[in-house]
């Protein structure tokens, strides 16, 4: 049904959505900007909006200082390495929770997500344990695990949710046409699932790629991610505001223009059953 | 090819029975239709033949050969769905190969066995598109398609016709008994349609409550029902039914009379029935009236679209002798 609404009124809902889109893009731009600063100019104690010397030199000062190329690198196998495997579980226990289902599936789901619930510091020390005595610590397949783990919940969630949108018919006409449970899977239901395991995957690597608890504390030199080279920068000795801002800026733009050019998708996905 | 056995097939879901005790028999090249009300357990007896849902005690035989506890891609049946349950995100072409892929058959048969069905049902020109680019009958020959090429022991259809509407649900029917008829090959056909049942089927499974209540040739069931269940089931209108002394003077707990079976007239004579027309439904060839008798309640009768009664009219029903059906207590047929 229409409802007709006042000009008033939409251009009131407009501006509201500009102000929160800006106060939400707010710290980002602040970021950008200041990434082009001077040092001197991005801790002067009255703060410039626009830089007023523009400079590059924060960009190389970072390169230069820790290699931003190899942190890059290990991000992109970390985040991507870990939704691909988390998939590879997540697809087959998703369809196992929605298309045979038993008494304690519900149990079980509730018993995942219930894992998010605790804070990660409290596992810290068995997981830090497990991972030295497992010679893990430090290396970025290690990393991949463990990110998977962390993520694996809300992989399975999401699986889930799309897949019990799936008509069940069409998984038992594959059956009926003699496609065993690998063939099923593989030809009908994932093709059938694309736009939600995309949106999956898409929010999993950046979930993955923004994460900083675990790489921090599991890394030091040489799998650390993106997100361990921002925070090298966040020193006590020395301000570093405008470098910070560019190693910053460089850690994000990635998953910023990934996530720019495939919002459609995500909005697709995050809000894919809520309106039937 | 294509017999298909039950023995004290049982099913239930949690403490829920379906069904209780089913054992049938189903020749090679039958046409069987499952027919009964919704919630009588003839989708799931369906289902269970074709290993979708696991029985809870029984056996299943497939030409002989016990697959009770065979997957269903290992029975070599085909289906087709009353949703069609086509691959949306192939196209028809692929659609009615992907059967044939399964079974790992080489390209250059595939094509021609897929060329072949289309050709058969019309497709030849919908080849490369998506289904939903299609119409509801023309999903449903695309399903049928699909469960045709791979020449199948037996083909089971779960209400295939339910979701058309009813100029096109009669010409698919024909369709598919034409098909029968061309391929010999065993159907099941589940319907709570007793037209399409009637119509299509060698044989009729009359399934309540999860039992076989009859099975039989469609004019077996009509001319024979072994009880009133069936009695009221099977034909349309409805047969009618009298309880009480009517019924005591033929010896019976109740007696049925089918619609067509009454001789109405305008004059009284000794032993009919007096009453008055309710609602008359023409339908041009045949004219239903609902007539009330005094005494025995509502009552159908089916009578020649030339002659013409109306609301409130004054009949007499006198219900041919030899065709009076006669129920003991229990709704068994006498």
């Amino acid at each position: 049904m229409a409802r007709t609404v006042s000009v008033q009124t939409k251009a009131g809902y407009t501006i509201l959505a500009w102000v929160i889109a800006l106060l939400l893009f707010s710290p980002i731009l602040w970021t950008i900007l200041t990434a082009f600063k001077t040092e001197a100019e991005a801790i002067a104690s009255r703060p410039t909006f626009f830089p007023e010397t523009f400079t590059l030199e924060n960009f190389g000062a970072v390169q230069e200082r820790s290699d931003y190329i190899k942190h890059a690198i290990n991000s992109i196998i970390v985040s991507v390495g870990s939704t691909l495997l988390g998939l590879v579980i997540g697809v087959p226990a998703a369809w196992a929770m929605a298309f045979a289902p038993t008494k304690r599936t519900k149990d079980v789901l509730m018993w995942m997500l219930s894992t998010k619930m605790m804070p990660a510091v409290g596992v810290l020390i068995p997981i830090y344990l497990i991972f030295r005595d497992l010679r893990l610590l430090d290396t970025v397949h290690g990393l991949t695990i463990i990110m998977t783990l962390i993520n694996l919940p809300i992989i399975i969630w999401m699986l889930y949710t799309y897949f019990k949108e799936i008509p069940v018919d069409i998984l038992e006409a594959a059956r009926m046409d003699g496609a065993e449970l690998y063939n099923e899977i593989v030809h009908v239901l994932v093709p059938m699932a694309v736009p939600g395991i995309a949106s999956t995957l898409l929010l999993n690597v950046i979930l993955a790629w923004n994460e900083a608890f675990w790489t921090i504390t599991l890394t030091s030199g040489r799998a650390g991610t993106l997100t361990a080279f921002i925070s090298s920068f966040s020193s006590p000795q020395g301000l570093f505001l405008a470098k910070l801002s560019a190693a910053s800026l460089l850690a994000i733009a990635p998953i910023l223009l990934m996530g720019w050019f495939s919002q459609k998708q995500l909005v697709r996905g995050l809000t894919f059953g809520a309106v039937k | 090819m294509g017999s298909i056995s039950l023995q004290h097939v049982q099913k239930s879901f949690g403490e829920v029975q379906i069904i209780p005790d089913i054992s049938l028999d189903i020749k090679e090249g039958e046409f069987v239709v499952f027919v009964g009300p919704s919630g009588c357990g003839k989708s799931t007896l369906l289902r269970l033949i074709a290993g979708l849902e696991d029985t809870t005690s029984g056996t299943i035989l497939l030409d002989g050969q016990d697959m009770t506890k065979a997957p269903p891609a290992r029975r070599g049946l085909a289906m087709v769905f009353q949703s069609y349950a086509l691959y949306p995100h192939m196209s028809v072409r692929d659609n009615i190969a992907f059967p044939l892929k399964m079974a790992k058959m080489s390209k250059e048969e595939i094509d021609k066995k897929v060329e072949y069905a289309a050709r058969t049902l019309n497709l030849s020109s919908y080849l490369d598109r998506r289904p939903r680019a299609l119409s509801g009958g023309q999903r449903q020959r695309v399903a049928i398609g699909r469960a045709i090429v791979r020449e199948p022991k037996a083909f089971l259809f779960d209400e295939p016709l339910s979701n058309l509407d009813a100029a096109l649900r009669v010409n698919m029917r024909l369709e598919i008994t034409e098909l029968h008829q061309q391929l010999k090959t065993t159907m099941i056909y589940v319907t709570h349609d007793q037209v399409e049942a009637m119509t299509m089927a060698d044989r009729i499974v009359v399934l309540n409550a999860g039992n076989v209540e009859q099975f039989g040739s469609p004019l077996d069931l009509y001319k024979k029902p072994a009880n009133r269940f069936v009695a009221g089931f099977i034909g349309s209108p409805k047969m009618n039914f009298v309880d009480g002394p009517e019924a005591s003077k033929h010896n019976a707990h109740s007696i049925g009379v089918r619609p067509e079976h009454f001789v109405i007239s305008r004059t009284a004579s000794a032993g009919a029935w007096a009453g008055k027309v309710g609602v008359a439904e023409q339908l041009g060839s045949d004219t239903f009236l609902h007539v009330q008798v005094e005494g025995l309640g509502l009552m159908t009768i089916r009578t020649d679209g030339d002659q013409v009664f109306e609301h409130g009219d004054a009949v007499f029903l006198t219900p041919d002798a030899t065709r009076i059906y006669r129920f003991d207590a229990a709704g068994n047929s006498l």
